[in-house]
């Protein structure tokens, strides 16, 4: 199992704020998602066996987060809030428009691989709603026509 | 990032330095950076907490609680190492505070989090960041790394003999996380569950060691606490309720943002003068006044002051500072729904009102507001939740029932007139129920 | 600790400070109903039943986590604690799916009696509930995930009890399951105790499930039939076209030497008993084959026979081989009958541990051996050899929780890294074979311990200690654990000879030290206080001082007998003209050549047809442990009662069988058993349901160990006499019929002549094998197969 150099600088200096090895486990899991897109059963025994945990700890701790996942997704995740303050001002409709425009559902993936949708609660965008989140960027006070050119700009990204 | 705003009447304490680019060092150095915890150095713990204590500082999280008193509940002596945890995880609906913090003025933050050391005899700090906050986290880490670089974190800082280290982690999605026994399971690697207490933190914490917790709005004010005095930031707010609040105001607004107010600032004023009122000319519905776990506050409920004991005596809570403001045109029950479905979501799953209530007010919600509802349906709600209320393991179930049990006595007639088949009356013509 | 006083629904209640305030009202008969309070696991808080009301607590407070504090004032029966009471239970119903007349917990679970309580059963909800498809995580394992309250007890039990941690909680809120470690399956020790502890029909067992409804069955409280530890187990039996069958392996009676515990053998491994293959009808061996016959027929044939043997080439062409488990009434009815009937000392049984030899070491120390209770009470306990998680599932049960509740110091000694190391304060790692090196260098012989090393430090667990004896040195270890008070030794049959002796030197200069000798089958220690050996009588008494045997029998046979392997050797001389095995397999285990014994003739009593009935004459079909009356003495010495719970037509009880060829040698079959003299018994006529029934009270009788003493097969009969001659079994028959254990003393009453170590053979059972029985269990060997399956991709993530 190989993560990147700024992986093994990360986790090794981590591994030394704390008093107990498992302590790391959350942020490095999140950290290992990035570079892998999901937690596949190896990166989950990787990471068991330098913490000296069980493969079901890891899993466990790993269900109990919505942020981390043990499928693959796209490449770009457009998480879409909807919670109430988003709600009021647009935030489903601008769902539904996500929805429409790369027709997917809820935790679903282009056939491309591209992108993947998934309706999220609170992001701490409440008083730019709506707000939604494309991996870990921000984008707020959005328009069904923003968002569109949000989603363009990351499809040409990858084109580029 | 994220937009800000301004207003005559605030106050800027804690947003003092937003925008002014104090992510560099030197640029904070230049606006009282690092003074306060200097002046703390020289103060003894007793002064620390005592300042702090008379400052009327109350707990920025959402309970209210008294920072000063919480910080002198920590042992002295302890056979385990003392900590200091700051509660960076803004899951809260509503709220969006913390995250201006984290962005415009991280060493705020790392030097309250050094002060609450020094006034609890700890050596050692860590700021959790919710993970949605990648950029936070990035920011903060950046920061803490420049802090050691000039020795003011690490060993004998600002040659005081005294040593002190922060570390930074981050979540990875989890609004339970944000309750403070859930947050040192995380923080120690596990799910998200709470603690039996007692023992509180103050005394069993972090590895068993005690920990005070704080929200990252708290420890932010710590700074100015030191050094503008106790009195000064008690005097900015009523009795009992020192100082200012950063206020997130959302919803149905012209101008919705974060807006530094002192405590005590009055609702109707900061809906319809500070955030501009209601757009559209339309008619203001209820508010929601300290996040979503809070009871919902009727239109002429709000001549109140933001304060913790103002709030309350009006029946609701200040909370957390999100204020989400809803015009005439929102439907109460796909309201209650939607934050029942957070709540749903969120639930860690450990005891069983909070599992299973949740999740049935969800469901009975969605099938209500379809015009699936028959009129037991209302009773039975409110008799759930009660049944919820103060019996859950910790208050994510107390957060859930309150504001339902509010949004049924306040709002009765809506919810029955979306009995017996009638579609929904707030939805617009041909839009889907989503939910 | 100081005494705390608090009241009660107005009574006054005093407990020690620290009680948990549930566990204070259970002390004055106040039950505050819970699902995640478990006794002696972590505290959850979980589920929200033990609300109770608190004076001066705004909320209701859980009595399961609230420790007692001076003059604190409880309600636990309010009005508002009914109803938090009864919201709970609603809630919970919600998404239950109200199977119970299908469920395997139905009329045994904790939320239909929670409902019953509260009057919970009104459903509130239109919503149709969460479903989620039964799963099977092992053969032995179902899991039906709507069933689950989720109070986390089998979760603790198995990671805090078993120290297996196969079982975890994933995703969240309402989605919550319990997971097993292998996505979709359990790769475990397979203990059944999360079945157990679930107090509700979510976790079932594959043996049980579906098979009857728990008031159909009789449950009868008796003691495992596998390994030497001796669990007591409660045997669920429901009348079959074939006698009465055994349809369950449980703990109900938690009131035994294991309290919560039991192994998948004694939870599963009865099945033995019900298989089709039993043996069923005498067979007598005709033109070279084994053909079936009368009982009458049989008997008559090897009373001739046996009768012929003796009277022709005197007992010393007779051998007899007897079993580790067999009851304590069969085996030393079969030595005096070997030795009195047959007239000879040429009887012996497969040895797995050297008692002869702790006996002799322990002459003059009296009290010096430990019960299994005291493994979970005292304050250190050393451990030299075997590995008791896979040869001693309880042992090491006790061992691990005595650790964890009490903080016992465990030092363990062996040549493997066994799982039990987990759980010491200090473990030396020494070469195979050196182990009885270890205790003489123990005994303060500092030249033994050349060779010992390298010696592996210690455990690198959680305690300081712990680390701090990474560097321990042989010298230094004993010095610690010399520095114990009231320690347990425990050895395995590593240790034998003159090497126990060491360890008895060792533990006599230790405050309060007791022994424990680990032998492998559930009757291995009985067999061997029974006198199941060619020079020794019961209670070790050496042939050669026959005192009050010779008395009481009128003769007993001076020369000592032949051992095994030279009853073997004088079979292949044609000296051996008969031979009589009672309930063991020497053939297959160990691999005798079958012509050595062409000349003899050869009887075997067994259940099923073995290696050794291959080249028996004659075969009895024998009943099983679990099929008939008796004690069992564990490896520690705890006596404890055998009791009958299924019945197989058609086979007869060793005892019985026994009686009956004495008798067929003409015989005085009241000198064998002295039957007749005593106790007459409740004969049960009023026993409400059970009454008129004759077969069934005959099963309550037998169950309940009140056989009246009024025939030739009673073996309490036979039990009077031990109690009247073992020395160590005068133990309290009361108590005893109770059902309680009783420590038997191992009383030394002569050095006795030394026993050749190499007679001793390890069975080398482990958690799933069970010698012969084990082979014939269709659940160890499914679960055996089971467990070299490769994982399987399955869904677990969370919403
Ligand atoms: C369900 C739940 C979620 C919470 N989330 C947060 C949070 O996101 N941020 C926070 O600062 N406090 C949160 N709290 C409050 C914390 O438990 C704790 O009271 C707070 O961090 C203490 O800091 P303070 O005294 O400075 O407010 C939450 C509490 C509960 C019950
Ligand atoms: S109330 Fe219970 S289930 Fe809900 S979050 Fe708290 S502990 Fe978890
Ligand atoms: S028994 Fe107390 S909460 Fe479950």
């Amino acid at each position: 199992m190989r993560f990147s150099d700024q992986f093994e600088q990360r986790f090794a200096e981590m591994l030394t704020h704390y008093p107990t090895k498992r302590s790391v486990l959350v942020p490095t899991l999140l950290y290992a998602q990035d570079e892998t897109g999901y937690l596949s059963d190896e990166v989950i025994e990787e990471l068991a066996s330098r913490l000296e945990l069980t493969a079901l700890d890891v899993r466990n701790v790993i269900s109990y987060y919505s942020m981390l996942t043990t499928k693959p997704r796209g490449k770009y995740n457009v998480q879409v809030c909807t919670n109430i303050a988003c709600m009021l001002r647009g935030g489903e409709e601008l769902l539904q428009h996500c929805e429409k425009k790369l027709g997917i559902g809820h935790k679903g993936t282009t056939p491309d691989g591209l992108f993947s949708l998934e309706e999220v609660e609170c992001i701490g965008g409440c008083s730019w709603a709506p707000a939604a989140q494309v991996n870990y960027d921000f984008h707020e006070n959005l328009t069904t026509e923003k968002m569109d050119r949000v989603l363009e700009g990351y499809a040409k990204k990858v084109t580029a | 990032m994220a937009d800000l705003v301004s207003h005559p009447d605030e106050v800027k304490v804690v947003s003092r330095r937003f925008g002014m680019g104090a992510t560099n060092l030197d640029r904070y150095l230049e606006m009282d950076g690092y003074k306060a915890v200097q002046k703390a150095l020289g103060m003894g713990a007793e002064a620390i907490v005592n300042e702090v204590k008379n400052s009327g500082l109350r707990g920025r999280g959402g309970a209210g609680f008294s920072t000063g008193l919480k910080w002198s509940f920590v042992p002295k002596q302890a056979p385990k190492p003392k900590y200091v945890l700051c509660n960076g995880d803004e899951s809260e609906p509503g709220t969006c505070k913390d995250r201006l913090i984290f962005e415009h003025d991280p060493h705020a933050v790392i030097e309250g989090v050094i002060i609450a050391g020094l006034a609890v005899g700890s050596h050692t700090g860590y700021i959790y960041v919710r993970g949605e906050y990648r950029y936070l986290l990035d920011i903060m880490q950046k920061a803490i790394a420049d802090a050691y670089a000039r020795g003011f974190l690490g060993k004998n800082i600002f040659g005081s003999g005294c040593d002190f280290d922060i570390y930074w982690h981050g979540g990875a999605g989890a609004y339970e996380v944000g309750e403070e026994s859930a947050l040192m399971e995380s923080l120690e690697g596990k799910r998200g569950i709470p603690r039996i207490r007692p023992p509180f933190p103050a005394v069993v914490g972090l590895w068993g060691g005690p920990t005070v917790i704080n929200n990252a709005e708290t420890l932010a004010s710590v700074p100015h606490i030191i050094l503008g005095g106790a009195e000064w930031y008690a005097n900015l707010g009523p009795p009992k309720n020192g100082g200012t609040r950063l206020f997130c105001l959302s919803g149905h607004l012209k101008r919705p943002g974060v807006y530094e107010l002192p405590m005590g600032y009055n609702l109707r004023k900061m809906i319809f003068e500070v955030a501009g009122g209601i757009p559209s000319g339309r008619a203001l519905k209820a508010v929601v006044p300290g996040g979503s776990s809070t009871p919902v506050l009727k239109s002429d409920e709000i001549d109140i002051g933001m304060d913790f004991d103002s709030v309350a005596k009006a029946g609701s809570m200040l909370g957390s500072g999100g204020v989400v403001v809803l015009d005439e045109t929102t439907c109460i029950v796909k309201f209650a729904l939607r934050t029942m479905k957070f709540y749903q979501h969120e639930s860690c799953g450990w005891c069983i009102p909070c599992r299973e209530g949740t999740d049935w007010l969800k469901k009975t919600l969605i099938r209500f507001h379809s015009g699936g509802g028959v009129k037991k349906d209302i009773d039975n709600m409110y008799y759930l939740s009660e049944n919820m209320l103060g019996r859950t393991f910790c208050p994510l179930g107390d957060a859930a029932a309150m504001p339902t049990m509010a949004f049924i006595k306040k709002f009765r007639q809506e919810f029955e007139d979306h009995l017996d088949g009638k579609p929904c009356p707030f939805e617009k013509a041909g839009a889907a129920v989503m939910v | 600790m100081a005494d705390v006083n608090i009241t009660v629904d107005g009574k006054k209640v005093t407990a020690p400070a620290g009680t948990l305030l549930i566990e204070a009202c259970k002390s004055v008969g106040i039950e505050v109903p819970s699902f995640c309070y478990y006794p002696n696991l972590s505290l959850q808080g979980a589920c929200r039943m033990c609300l109770v009301k608190i004076e001066k607590m705004p909320k209701l407070q859980t009595a399961c986590t609230t420790v007692i504090g001076e003059g604190m004032i409880v309600t636990t029966d309010s009005d508002e604690v009914h109803q938090a009471r009864k919201g709970m239970v609603e809630l919970l119903l919600g998404n239950h799916p109200l199977d119970c007349p299908v469920c395997d917990a139905g009329g045994e679970c904790e939320l239909q009696d929670m409902t019953f309580s509260y009057g919970a059963a009104e459903s509130k909800y239109m919503e149709p509930k969460n479903h989620k498809e039964e799963q099977q995580w092992s053969p032995v394992v179902y899991f039906d995930r709507p069933r689950c309250i989720l109070c986390y007890r089998c979760v603790r039990v198995c990671g805090e009890g078993m120290d297996v941690w196969a079982l975890g909680v994933q995703n969240r809120g309402v989605g919550s399951i319990i997971a097993p470690n292998k996505e979709d399956h359990l790769e475990c020790e397979e203990c059944g105790m999360c079945i157990d502890i679930c107090p509700v029909g979510a976790l079932t067992s594959g043996a049980y499930r579906y098979k009857t409804r728990p008031w159909e069955m009789t449950h009868v409280g008796t003691t495992c039939t596998h390994c030497a530890d001796g669990c007591k187990t409660t045997l669920g039996v429901r009348r079959s076209e074939s006698g009465m069958e055994i349809v369950r392996g449980d703990n109900r009676d938690k009131s035994g030497i294991n309290g919560d515990f039991l192994c998948i053998k004694g939870r599963y491994a009865f099945d033995f008993a019900n298989r089709e293959d039993r043996l069923t009808q005498p067979l007598i061996r005709k033109d070279g084959q084994l053909a079936p016959s009368t009982w009458e027929e049989a008997f008559e044939l090897i009373g001739k026979r046996f009768r012929e043997a003796r009277e022709q080439h005197g007992g010393q062409a007779i051998g007899v081989v007897g079993s580790n488990r067999t009851t304590n009434e069969e085996n030393y009815l079969l030595q005096k009958f070997a030795r009195v009937v047959l007239q000879t000392n040429n009887i012996d049984h497969h040895r797995t541990a050297d008692f002869p030899a702790l006996a002799a070491a322990l002459k003059g120390k009296p009290g010096s051996t430990a019960s299994m209770r005291d493994v979970f009470h005292a304050p250190a306990i050393l451990l030299i050899g075997n590995d008791p998680t896979e040869q001693h599932p309880l042992l090491a049960w006790q061992i691990r929780n005595n650790v964890r509740l009490h903080r016992a110091k465990l030092y363990v000694v062996n040549s493997a890294d066994i799982k039990l190391r987990r759980q010491a304060a200090a473990f030396l790692q020494i070469p195979a074979g050196t182990e009885g090196r270890f205790a003489a260098f123990l005994a303060g012989d500092d030249s033994a311990a050349e060779g010992l090393g390298p010696v592996a430090g210690a455990n690198a667990g959680e305690s300081p200690a712990a680390t701090q004896n990474q560097q321990t040195t042989l010298g230094g270890f004993r010095e610690q654990v010399r520095g114990e008070q009231n320690l347990v030794i425990i050895f395995g049959a590593e240790i034998r000879g003159g090497d126990i002796a060491s360890l008895v030197k060792f533990g006599s200069g230790v405050a309060g030290a007791k022994l424990l000798c680990l032998a492998d089958y559930a009757n291995s220690r009985g067999a061997a206080d029974m006198g199941l050996y060619p020079d020794l009588l019961p209670g070790y008494h050496p042939i050669t001082d026959s005192g009050k045997f010779h008395e009481e029998w009128g003769g007993v046979p001076q020369a000592p007998g032949l051992t095994l392997p030279e009853m073997v050797e004088s079979a292949r001389s044609g000296k051996l003209k008969a031979l009589y095995v009672v309930g063991a397999n020497p053939v297959g285990r160990f691999a005798i050549d079958p012509f050595v014994f062409s000349q003899s003739f050869v009887v075997v009593q067994d259940m099923f047809l073995t290696e050794t009935t291959a080249l028996a004459d004659v075969v009895l079909p024998a009943a099983n442990a679990y099929e008939k009356s008796g004690t069992f003495t564990n490896t520690c010495g705890d006596l404890q009662l055998v009791k009958k719970a299924g019945e197989v037509s058609g086979s007869k009880s060793d005892f019985e069988m026994i009686v009956r060829i004495a008798d067929a040698m003409g015989a005085d079959v009241h000198k064998l058993v002295p039957f007749g003299r005593g106790t007459t018994a409740d004969m049960g006529q009023s026993r409400g349901a059970q009454s008129g029934e004759a077969d069934r009270h005959a099963v309550w009788l037998e169950a309940h160990g009140l056989e009246p003493k009024m025939s030739p097969f009673d073996p309490t009969a036979i039990l009077d006499e031990i109690q009247r001659l073992v020395p160590g079994y005068e133990v309290s028959r009361l108590n005893l019929v109770a059902g309680s254990d009783q420590h038997t003393a191992l009383v030394g009453i002569a050095t006795g002549a030394a026993q050749d170590p190499k007679l001793i053979a390890p069975a080398t059972d482990n958690l799933f094998s069970s010698g012969t029985l084990g082979r014939y269990s269709r659940t160890l060997n499914s679960v055996m197969e089971n467990h070299s399956r490769q994982p399987v991709e399955s869904e677990v993530a969370a919403d």
